[in-house]
């Protein structure tokens, strides 16, 4: 028999996520992921303006930003057949690049680390031998025993206060935690570091667009202006705060995050051999056009499709062709108007939310009926897993030489086969492998952006269509581009210069998604499938798996029920729901 | 208290253990008094407050959001948001940060609203959907809105993070699909200190924070609940492209000459002259920008129902063109007196109160740009 364990709030991920999973003899058997929170954003944009659109969207996830805002612009550009200037393309790469690297080091520390690193170890840890380990992988100067020992103090003091704050109740002491007192002091000494780095690198956002969270942004291009002469636009000093933000971002990536990274992975290597998806697919739109977005041949991120794990072929992918993406709803709580079996192409999709699970409060999902507000896509009719794992393994079954570098350096450096990527340890460090990269092309981009400017070019937006009356009376587009978590798309169709129709399709939808019409699982209920698991009680292990994949759930639940079933009278006991 | 209240540290000890001298200290303090804008006569209150309080308590429940409150929170340099966790308050539950997961973060929540009933501060991120028995955000099986309530009973006060709790957010915006609502609209017994944006200001929040360890009393609010240390002035009023307002230079078109030369964003749809919110004076992320000197409109994210107020790019048609006499207070008394809840009510009250300021001020600018171009 079975025992079902339910885990409700996943914490430390965006959003609003539960996992019940069977266990049996150890290890979990079957597993069933649901989204437990829908906002109704796709209805909410309807007959809006397609030019506002993204600041709506852009609200989906205050975690990953930046990168709705840039799918729906895109959606409407394409759409209207919106060619944007190429410093509006970098400048968007260098917000994309910015970004993915703060969002990786963020998932990595503050919401991933304290399922690997137990920070009551760092009361048993020697400074000393702490200053030693971190001066034999990196040369980052904070490496001092004086360091170490202060970090130490401070957290034995607040330990000592009683007040454990967000460390209360944590996995600490569980059988699954294996570093020694010193790596996990220095991952603690880092994960104060990073907290600060962070709010650092995100100022690149502040500068082109405005703010972060959710900088703002412009159909057509970027709203900041060129002017390297005056102080209201972007001139010589923003420029510069630009570039040294992101050599300042190449520096802890490559000297705090990755050796850690490559630290903490040589104790868990056997992770190399749990959690990898049963089905082995992945999926990548691309992104990081260095010609334009036009031309997918440009991208950094290449596009592609890899099939059962198969690196020899990278097959193409069409967000146009309505028979590649599908979403289906038949475990989920929506109606299609044709019925529940058929899969909609997100030109074609539908919004119409249903909710037949239990009335709150609640112990079970009733799992065989719907049990989730995320639909689920399929390409060709098979789950795709996407994600930095998807864009690392594409990037090396394309034979990109400076993937392959990075990727062989770190499975020699890990002694693991190329097999083991496959997994939740491949997850979490293809998500710092890929943050190498991007500290690389961050550079570039700034200096192509330079190199622009010093030829005399300083467009930054094309407002040829700016206004409505140049429009089509009718058009649709989509807008696709990479966010931190995987593939992100949004279609749009746009009629009598109102949205008529807007559909997002995000990377949780694809990993977070329940079973489709034949019973097939997507990449978390996969993965979850054969996770060890040493105490039932504190299922760490399963939290490794799913956040290996950063969740963002808020992302994935976007619909919307205009004939939302009525459930029953309203109570006031407080006790039940109002 | 409980017996553990015992061992914890005050603000004063931790500080001292990290290696600060007392002089540092009340440097420190000096500096947080300036920073919050008290008096020089107040600073021996500030360091006194600092040396005997407790690390406070704070529960932070997360319902129909983004998390671009708790990121914007972590963005905070004065204070680090490490100093404030670690040092200042107990975060105790946080579903963005917290090691825990599952029943062992639900144990965790319960222990200490039990512990600290009456004192903790909650902290809401996140509108409450009330539609269909509150079945669109459910946690642990419970509704956000039987959650909220739960938690509420114990609070010593409530701050409602961003514009969602505080108002309804973008999942109220018409639609509204799953019926959203702001805390205030389920909560009537307790202070609730409305912090709108979307998001905040990091050091708003951290700000508003401190302001409660430190002083052990709220921030002085305006009419609609706001701090007014952070809420008392519209963007207008602080940014550093008004004179191009005053003298009629604007922007007609992004890219353009005008936008290159940093001209006032009026034309292209900016709701600086309607939002009350720190971004001119303060900036974002530290104060490096804020949207209008990077170039973009301000879409007025911390006023209420400002989804619905859109298109965001189309010049509002009435706009306040007075001077900075102006808070969100004053011109609400002339029509309504001490508002209740509606902002529509306050941004309906500037339009009236300033119409015909407006368009004195609109003639002077037109006439302004007629010279300009001749």
């Amino acid at each position: 028999m079975a025992n079902r364990i339910v885990i409700d709030p996943i914490t430390r991920i965006e959003g609003h996520l539960r996992v019940e999973a069977e266990i049996k003899e150890g290890k979990v058997t079957n597993a069933y992921v649901s989204s437990t929170m829908v906002r109704g954003m796709e209805k909410i944009v309807q007959n809006r303006d397609p030019r506002d659109v993204w600041a709506f969207v852009q609200r989906t996830c205050g975690v990953c930003t930046t990168v709705h805002a840039i799918a729906s612009i895109r959606a409407v550009e394409d759409a209207l057949d919106i060619v944007i200037p190429p410093n509006a393309e970098i400048a968007r790469n260098i917000i994309t690049v910015s970004h993915a690297m703060q969002d990786h080091v963020v998932h990595f520390y503050h919401l991933h680390a304290l399922d690997w690193v137990d920070i009551t170890q760092v009361l048993n840890a020697d400074p000393k031998a702490t200053s030693e380990l971190a001066q034999s992988i990196s040369k980052w100067p904070n490496s001092s025993p004086g360091y170490f020992s202060d970090v130490k103090t401070r957290i034995k003091k607040f330990v000592d206060s009683g007040q454990l704050g967000i460390f209360a109740k944590g996995y600490w002491g569980h059988k699954a935690m294996k570093l020694p007192a010193e790596v996990n002091l220095m991952a603690v000494a880092h994960y104060l570091e990073a907290l600060e780095w962070q709010k650092e690198i995100v100022k690149i956002q502040t500068i082109l667009g405005g703010k972060n969270p959710h900088p703002h942004f412009l159909v057509g291009g970027m709203a900041s202006a060129i002017n390297i002469d005056e102080a209201g636009g972007l001139n010589t000093e923003r420029l510069a705060y630009v570039g040294q933000l992101l050599k300042d971002a190449h520096k802890f990536i490559n000297e705090v995050y990755v050796p850690d990274l490559l630290a903490i992975a040589s104790f868990y290597k056997d992770w190399g051999a749990i959690g990898g998806s049963k089905f082995n697919n992945y999926l990548s739109y691309g992104d990081l056009p260095t010609d334009n977005y036009r031309n997918p041949a440009s991208f950094k991120w290449p596009q592609g499709v890899i099939l059962n794990g198969d690196l020899s072929k990278v097959h193409p992918v069409d967000l146009e062709n309505t028979s590649e993406i599908k979403e289906f709803v038949n475990k989920s709580w929506y109606n299609y108007k044709d019925g529940n079996d058929v899969g909609l192409h997100p030109w074609e999709g539908e919004t119409d939310i249903n909710y037949t699970g239990p009335k709150p409060p609640y112990n079970h999902l009733d799992v065989d009926k719907e049990y989730s507000f995320v639909k689920t896509p399929r390409w060709k009719g098979k789950p795709m897993e996407v994600g930095p794992l998807s864009r690392m393994l594409i990037g090396y079954a394309s034979g990109i030489p400076e993937y392959k570098n990075v990727v062989d350096g770190a499975l020699n450096a890990l002694d693991i086969p190329v097999s083991a990527l496959l997994s939740t340890l491949g997850r979490t460090a293809a998500r710092g492998l890929e943050s190498k990269l991007l500290a690389d092309w961050g550079l570039e981009f700034f200096d192509q952006l330079i190199g622009n400017i010093k030829n005399g070019d300083t467009r930054m937006a094309n407002m040829e269509k700016w206004d409505p009356t140049t429009w089509p009376k009718e058009a649709k587009g989509v807008g696709y581009m990479e966010a931190p978590r995987g593939g992100l798309a949004h279609w749009i169709k746009i009629k009598d210069r109102k949205t008529e129709n807007y559909q997002m399709v995000v990377p949780t939808t694809w990993n977070a998604s329940p079973r489709d019409p034949e019973g097939q699982m997507s990449a978390y209920e996969s993965a979850l499938i054969g996770t060890p698991i040493e105490d039932p009680e504190n299922p760490v292990e399963i939290l490794r798996t799913i956040h290996s994949f950063d969740p963002c759930l808020a992302c994935a639940v976007h619909l919307y029920d205009e004939h939302g079933k009525h459930v029953s009278q309203v109570q006031l006991d407080g006790s039940c729901s109002i | 208290m409980s017996n553990s209240s015992k061992k914890m540290k005050t603000y004063y000890e931790s500080i001292i253990e990290k290696g600060y001298s007392r002089r540092d200290f009340i440097k420190f303090t000096t500096y947080m008094t300036a920073f919050m804008g008290f008096e020089a006569s107040m600073i021996g209150q500030v360091t006194k407050a600092m040396e005997t309080k407790k690390r406070i308590p704070v529960i932070w429940v997360h319902f129909q959001e983004c998390t671009g409150c708790s990121e914007s929170f972590i963005r905070s340099d004065h204070p680090l948001v490490a100093d404030l966790i670690l040092d200042n308050i107990s975060l105790d539950y946080t579903e963005t940060l917290m090691a825990a997961s599952g029943h062992k973060a639900e144990e965790a929540k319960q222990e200490s609203m039990k512990e600290n009933y009456g004192s903790y501060i909650l902290v809401v991120e996140g509108a409450i959907p009330i539609k269909d028995d509150g079945v669109y955000c459910t946690i642990g099986g419970r509704s956000a809105v039987d959650i909220l309530k739960e938690t509420a009973a114990g609070a010593a006060a409530i701050l409602t993070f961003g514009s969602c709790s505080s108002w309804g957010g973008v999942q109220a915006a018409h639609p509204n699909p799953t019926g959203s609502v702001p805390v205030d609209a389920i909560i009537k017994d307790k202070p609730i200190i409305r912090v709108p944006g979307c998001p905040p200001i990091a050091e708003v929040m951290t700000g508003v924070v401190m302001h409660y360890a430190t002083f052990g009393r709220l921030p002085e609010l305006d009419s609609l609940g706001r701090p007014k240390q952070f809420y008392g002035k519209r963007v207008h009023d602080t940014c550093y492209r008004r004179p191009n307002f005053d003298a009629g230079l604007f922007a007609e078109s992004f890219d353009s000459q005008e936008a290159k030369e940093g001209y006032c964003l009026y034309k292209l749809g900016c709701r600086g002259p309607v939002s009350y919110n720190a971004c001119g004076s303060m900036g974002w992320n530290n104060g490096v920008s804020f949207p209008i000197k990077s170039g973009y409109p301000c879409i007025g994210c911390s006023e209420p129902d400002f989804w619905d107020n859109s298109p965001f790019t189309e010049r509002l048609v009435n706009v306040p063109g007075m001077g900075i006499e102006a808070t969100a207070d004053t011109i609400g008394k002339v029509a309504v007196g001490a508002a209740v809840g509606a902002a529509v009510v306050h941004s309906l009250a500037t339009n009236i109160a300033k119409k015909k300021e407006l368009r004195e001020a609109e003639e002077c600018g037109e006439e302004n740009e007629k010279n300009i171009k001749a």
